[in-house]
């Protein structure tokens, strides 16, 4: 009787952590089938004249030359905005806020941004700034309404880097007679630098891919943004129209691709930081 | 002799010597809870004095009263007056910064900053002002003698001050300190995250530094105190959620051989065994 | 270290660049420039702390001023009760589709939220170190795909595939199900694991040292304690899933009905707006950002939830 209920034990025991390894498995192999679709449909069609050269026709034949382009002017320029304003702000709730409604009002706000659907700041982007500050569709646009997207999610990376700075690096700085400022700026941000730059750039992956945003700010019209006050459609945009048209699924293949290893680069990049900052430290 | 008036009268063997820090009636809260009560002490220029006592005692919480690193602990409260040359310590529009590059202060786990070591000691100096490079140098190099670390780190001054062992990197720190010319150097409990080695190598320079400069150190090591001190105090707090006292302050020798208080005697005894 | 009258040993205190080491001299008092400084850059930093306030305003304010003649003019009632959406008739229920979101929400929910629980057991409890350190990347880089490209494949891969074992055309509730099930595993996994991470080692140990199989210390213990940070994933998961646009476009089909069927077309909260907005004017393109303030107020509602979920365990901020 007992030594039933222990192989009985043992055997629900087996089959659970089984269980949990199928799980495992199968958000692996769904990451993995993802990616090998997209790198094994796409990989013919990535030539250089796919990558450098402007589409024409209307089976938007030819490269994706001008949405490579439109996709990292914005995101560039959605970074440029978003990162020294989360960044301050993160340092306000870090190291300056007490605790209280001011806060609490603040994070509440920042996490309702970060779980705002993207569709809803793409019409929001629309009103307020391509029709109600009358910047049109253009890059400049796009970028405002992501970088509210952003905002949290550099605000929320950073805030953690900064909450990590050992409070003994603080006192001593303090300790030597440095008033907050100076104390923030010469030894907590510095040393908070490599987990920041992780989050943005990890942010910066999440703007390229960005669609429902860019696609009402920025519109669709294929062009090589030179002003931000260009209009342009970047690659997730030009992913989607090919692929609701179904006009042309090879350069929908190469685009995906390019797309994914766009942020693929910034995941790895990202890594690279922080893990060179790991073993500095270490 | 009561406690009470052990604490309250220093007595005149204490007389000697000119004070550098002049403490009356201060109490220390957290919140609402009282940690240190009605603490008095006089702190003799270029000497050392030690604060010894059983951990939780509040000794270090009072060391951090003196430079005001409390102020950086949101919800706690200094009462009574702290003088240092008999100036109030907080008084109103006192200039908290300032007053620590006076009081510099050494803490328990060494911090150097993540730069240079080179970065490290000129940190201080930069930030009050000095900017060429040659002033720098010589600062830096000034700092790192008078540490007794020169000779170790000088043709690695461009390393990073966090690669260095724990008894380098406090006397780093200590160079760092000096590099600003403290009047006041407040150590807390410096030798208890450092290797034996290193911790003879700082005591022999507290020794060094005390001819020019005033120091307190925070310790939970009673031998340290006794070679190391010309004054001690003793504080204790007698019961878990009650604020903690001063019980005795006296010169070393006299509080070590012949403790007026029963309290003092119990607890030197105790740990000498 | 603010107001107060001045006293004795302020009278005399020298000029701050006096300094010398052995200086007598008081205490020099912040200067006028310092308190300036440091004054204005601390409200500068509350500044940028407050832009987000401002964004959720003005996200309110600029939505809420396109949307709301919408409610006005068919009361809130006909808007969120109506079931006929159709547009050139000028019938702009929206009843429909916010089934059709909560379907597929749910459905997404059902087969993601186990999946990526089980994921975050897995890193946090059961892999070691080597297998973590693959599987960890993998979770993330999940988290970074674009939703279009989850639309793609969905599209040129699932949708095919379910077409010929189910018939129909593929596009319906169960592809969205698939990929949404997918895309929010990386939003649940992460914060589960998090939570379980800050579970007491002391209290695997107690779990363990009474004779409990690891699974047992999982179950009966460690998601037990990890609940609330695990129902905090799981609706952040939510909100995810019904704010997904671009994905479930490409694969849901678009029809303005509740389905019949899983394998049926269907059109959602934030499938309409992208279906109707490039031809949309006048009632139809209030009605499209009427329905965007609905889809706001959903994903503040799940934002507060959780609020009060942590705070019930008296955690707050």
């Amino acid at each position: 009787m007992r030594s039933l209920e222990r192989v009985d034990k043992r055997l629900t025991n087996g089959l659970a952590l089984g269980v949990i390894w199928l799980a495992a498995i199968t958000t692996v192999a769904a990451l993995g089938a993802i990616l090998l679709y997209v790198v094994v449909n796409g990989i013919g069609s990535l030539t250089p004249a796919f990558i450098f050269t402007w589409p024409h026709g209307v089976n938007m034949e030819g490269g994706i030359w001008p949405t490579i382009q439109s996709t990292v002017y914005v995101t560039a320029l959605a970074m440029l905005i978003t990162t020294p304003v989360a960044v301050l702000a993160a340092v306000y709730l870090a190291e300056y806020a007490v605790q209280g409604r001011l806060v609490r009002t603040i994070r509440f706000a920042a996490d309702s941004l970060a779980s705002v659907p993207s569709i809803v700041m793409g019409l929001f982007g629309l009103a307020a700034f391509v029709e109600g500050a009358g910047l049109k569709f253009s890059v400049l646009a796009a970028a405002l309404a992501l970088s509210f997207l952003l905002l949290p999610i550099v605000m929320r990376t950073t805030e953690e880097a900064i909450r990590s700075v050992p409070r003994y690096a603080r006192w001593g700085s303090y300790g030597l007679g440095a008033t907050k400022w100076q104390t923030v700026s010469r030894i907590v941000l510095p040393s908070a630098t490599p987990r920041i730059t992780t989050g943005v750039i990890l942010a910066a992956g999440r703007a390229a891919g960005e669609t429902a945003v860019v696609i009402y700010t920025m519109g669709t019209m294929i062009n090589a943004p030179l002003f931000p006050s260009d209009g342009g459609r970047t690659m997730p945009v030009h992913l989607m129209l090919l692929a609701q048209d179904g006009i042309n699924l090879h350069a929908a293949y190469g685009t995906a691709l390019v797309l994914v290893l766009m942020v693929l680069a910034f995941n790895i990049v990202a890594r690279w930081v922080s893990r060179r900052n790991r073993s500095m430290q270490g | 002799m009561t406690d009470k008036l052990a604490s309250q009268d220093p007595g005149d063997v204490l007389s000697a010597g000119a004070d550098k820090f002049t403490v009356d009636g201060l109490d220390f809260f957290y919140g609402a809870f009282n940690a240190l009560s009605g603490i008095d002490v006089r702190i003799k220029e270029h000497a050392v004095t030690a604060f010894i006592g059983p951990s939780g005692c509040g000794k270090s919480t009072f060391l951090r009263c003196l430079n005001r690193m409390n102020d950086l602990i949101p919800g706690t409260r200094c009462e009574g007056k702290v003088r240092l040359d008999g100036h109030d310590v907080y008084g109103p529009g006192v200039d908290p910064a300032d007053l620590r590059r006076r009081v510099g202060m050494i803490f328990q786990q060494p911090n150097p900053f993540p730069m240079t070591i080179y970065d490290n000691v000129a940190y201080g100096p930069r930030l009050h002002g000095m900017r060429k490079r040659a002033d720098l140098d010589a600062v830096v190099e000034e700092s790192l003698k008078r540490a007794n670390v020169w000779k170790e780190v000088k043709d690695i001054l461009g390393r990073g001050g966090l690669t260095l062992s724990g008894g380098q990197q406090q006397r780093l720190c200590i160079a760092r300190v000096l590099a600003v010319e403290p009047e006041v150097l407040l150590m807390d409990e410096p030798c208890s995250a450092i290797d034996p080695t290193s911790v003879q190598k700082v005591e022999d320079l507290m020794a060094e530094l005390k001819d020019r400069i005033t120091i307190v150190i925070v310790t939970h090591n009673m031998q340290q105190a006794a070679r190391v001190s010309d004054y001690t105090a003793f504080f204790l707090q007698e019961l878990a959620g009650e604020a903690a006292h001063l019980i005795e302050f006296d010169r070393t020798a006299t509080l070590f051989t012949t403790p007026r208080d029963r309290r003092t005697e119990d607890y030197i005894t105790g740990r000498f065994g | 270290m603010s107001a107060g009258s001045p006293r004795e040993g302020q009278a005399q205190a020298p000029a701050p660049q006096d300094r010398g080491p052995a200086g007598n001299g008081g205490l020099s008092r912040i200067s006028r420039a310092t308190h300036l400084k440091e004054a204005l850059l601390r409200n500068a930093f509350l500044v940028c702390a407050c832009v987000a306030v401002a964004g959720v305003t003005l996200i309110f304010v600029f939505v809420g001023y396109q949307g709301w003649p919408i409610f006005a003019k068919l009361g809130i009632g006909e808007f969120l009760g109506g079931r006929v959406w159709y547009p050139t008739k000028g019938l702009f229920g929206i009843l429909t589709l916010v089934v059709n979101s909560l379907l597929a929400m749910a459905g997404g929910l059902v087969l993601g939220a186990p999946l990526a629980v089980g994921t975050a057991v897995f890193l946090s409890e059961v892999a070691s170190p080597r297998v973590r350190e693959v599987t960890r990347p993998a979770v993330e880089l999940l988290a970074g795909i674009p939703s279009v490209v989850y639309g793609f494949f969905g599209l040129v891969l699932l949708r095919p595939i379910i077409a010929r074992v189910f018939g129909g055309l593929g596009f319906g509730l169960f592809t969205v199900w698939v990929i949404l099930g997918v895309m929010i595993v990386p939003t649940i996994a992460t914060l589960t694991e998090d939570a379980l991470r800050s579970v007491p080692e002391g209290i695997r140990e107690a779990s363990y040292a009474m004779g409990a199989t690891k699974w047992q210390t999982i179950w009966r213990v460690l998601l037990p304690a990890a609940r609330i940070g695990i129902i905090d994933a799981v609706i952040l998961g939510m909100g995810r899933a019904i704010g997904e646009t671009m994905a479930v476009v490409m694969i849901a089909g678009n029809a303005p009905v509740i389905p019949d069927s899983i394998f049926k077309p269907f059109l959602t909260l934030t499938t309409v707006i992208v279906m109707d907005m490039p031809y949309a004017s006048g009632d139809h393109r209030t009605a499209l950002f009427g329905v965007a303030i609905v889809l706001f107020v959903i994903s503040m509602i799940f934002v507060a939830s959780i609020r009060v979920i942590s705070r019930s365990r008296g955690e707050g901020d």
